[in-house]
């Protein structure tokens, strides 16, 4: 019996002061799987979306004619479609990050069990997980536009260093809606039908390739009611310097309502999965 | 004893017929996706909704441009781009991802080889589900161009064999390359080449705006290749570079096939 007390904890377990205090338990977990399986992402986080300025952006942008005032206020089409694949690449890794590995989570390697059986809670467990998320982004989004700097779309410096800090808020809007998803789902089928009906026509239509006009009165009114859209305008009025700031305020409160409402559900949903 | 013998001999395994094999793997795959059919229904918006964004939207802004020596309407340009690299994709993904599941984590090949099913039979089942699946999109895709107005030659007719042979040798070549693949992150290979051919074989723009030496680098490549098929064949004008084109990825093809089965023999029977 003597082994078994000298190999238990020194201390006995003890809750967390406060909800950071928790989240900051997971530190080294997040660590751990970012130095496993960086190599994984490293060329759909750096490398597509650099293709796809260069495709799109110079490429066909060569072949676009359009006045200033058609593309929103930029001189070029790159200068118009940089910063709005930006956004799009925020909320690109909101779904990457927040569907097939928050599922296994929940279904495969069960690690959210494992977490939850030490004195955090779901609370703690839910900002941990979309901690790393906005951080990770940062990182992505922040070469990202280190990437785009040397082609001159950006007007001036503090406009980008707040467009890369709102893609924190970008990503937010997504990753707490995906992650509600994921955590409800019951089938990893449902993934294909978010990514097909949801990331992909986001993608398309919420004015990141063309202006949101194009598609005529009623169907620009609802591309301008789609999470994208906000996030895709705000980094847009930011890096080009056109800054509405009336507008830019309705985004930010948009875009943090969204994260909050579903962060919320997020907590309480992740709670029912594993307590119950 | 003799009741063992009963019960196995009463279902002794024969040799299957020509057309068995593969009907059988067809038939697998279709029971597989009755479950999923929203899935199933859904493969197709992905080349419609870039028909419509990139197509409709981005060249509402694009300054026309000249194909096989007439102007052409750039919807009209990246609709055939968007067929023969959503055949590509379709293929490729079905081939690596769901090939690489179905390989190494639900052995389901080696329950498969246990029947009288042999590895080339699995290797053509499958392409030949993934073709059925695909012919139907493309169908679809064809059938939304003409309702368009995008369409104005029967040429375009034969786009939708044009999209088999594309996706038979991406599929084909897809598997064989699975098949050395150890694990989850080589996945991002499969990326590094999908997405360039995807954004560069002249699917949105002209390939005249590459200078000389990098246009070449990119006429070889097959998805360049599938792209000048599909695109005389819908706007109704055949040239010999398309001919060529089915030429390559016939011999593309085969030679996946060819290695994915020797692959499948040496991974699944040794």
């Amino acid at each position: 019996m003597a082994d078994y007390a000298d190999s238990g904890p020194a201390t006995a377990p003890t809750a967390p002061s406060g909800l950071v205090a928790g989240a900051l338990r997971m530190v080294d977990y997040w660590l751990t799987v970012v130095a496993r399986t960086w190599k994984g992402g490293v060329i759909t986080t750096f490398v597509t979306p650099f293709f796809y300025v260069l495709a799109l952006g110079v490429l066909l942008g060569g072949f676009v004619t359009a006045d200033p005032a058609t593309l929103e206020g930029a001189d070029s089409y790159l200068a118009f479609v940089a910063p709005g694949m930006v956004a799009a690449h925020a909320m690109t890794i909101a779904f990457s990050e927040m569907t097939y590995p928050v599922y296994g989570m929940v279904k495969w390697q069960r690690i959210y069990f494992s977490m939850i059986a030490s004195p955090l809670t779901a609370s703690h467990i839910v900002l941990a997980q979309l901690g790393f998320l906005v951080l990770r982004t940062l990182f992505a989004c922040g070469v990202f536009l280190l990437v785009l700097a040397p082609f001159g779309v950006f007007e001036t410096w503090w406009g980008v260093l707040v467009a890369w800090l709102a893609q924190g808020l970008v990503v937010l809007a997504f990753g707490a809606p995906v992650l509600l998803f994921s955590l409800s789902i019951k089938s990893e089928e449902s993934f294909a039908l978010i990514f097909r009906l949801g990331m992909i026509p986001l993608t398309l239509f919420s004015g990141t390739f063309f202006p949101v006009a194009n598609l005529g009165p009623v169907l620009e009114k609802v591309a301008m009611a789609s999470p994208l859209w906000q996030g895709v305008n705000l980094t847009r009025m930011l890096a080009l310097g056109e800054i509405d700031w009336g507008l830019a305020a309705i985004h930010v409160v948009y875009l943090g309502l969204l994260s909050a409402v579903c962060w919320w559900f997020a907590v309480r949903r992740l709670g029912e999965r594993l307590v119950s | 004893m003799a009741l063992f013998n009963a019960a196995v001999g009463a279902t002794v395994a024969r040799p299957l017929r020509g057309g068995e094999a593969a009907r059988l793997l067809l038939w697998r795959n279709v029971l597989v996706y009755r479950r999923a059919w929203l899935v199933f229904v859904t493969g197709f918006l992905e080349p419609v909704f870039y028909l419509f964004s990139i197509g409709i939207g981005v060249g509402a802004m694009v300054v026309g441009f000249e194909y096989a020596g007439k102007p052409v309407d750039y919807r009209e340009f990246v609709a055939p781009g968007m067929i023969a690299a959503s055949a590509m994709n379709g293929s490729l993904l079905d081939a690596t991802f769901n090939f690489f599941f179905k390989l190494k984590y639900n052995k389901l090949y080696d329950q498969m080889l246990a029947t009288p099913l042999r590895t080339v039979d699995i290797a053509v089942g499958e392409l030949l589900w993934n073709q059925l699946r695909s012919g139907i999109y493309v169908t679809a895709f064809l059938l939304i161009m003409v309702a368009m107005d995008l369409v104005h030659s029967w040429w375009a007719l034969l786009v939708v064999p044009a999209a088999l042979l594309i996706g038979s040798a991406f599929g084909a070549v897809g598997m064989a390359l699975t098949t050395y693949m150890t694990s989850w992150q080589d996945f991002e290979k499969v990326t590094l080449a999908m997405m360039p051919m995807f954004l560069f074989s002249a699917t949105f723009f002209p390939v005249t705006a590459y200078p000389e030496w990098l246009r070449w680098v990119v006429e070889v490549t097959p998805l360049y290749r599938g792209v000048v098929l599909c695109r005389d064949l819908t706007l109704g004008v055949p040239s010999w570079g398309a001919l060529v084109s089915v030429v390559y990825l016939l011999v593309f093809g085969a030679i996946g096939l060819v290695v994915v089965r020797r692959r499948l023999d040496s991974l699944l029977l040794t």
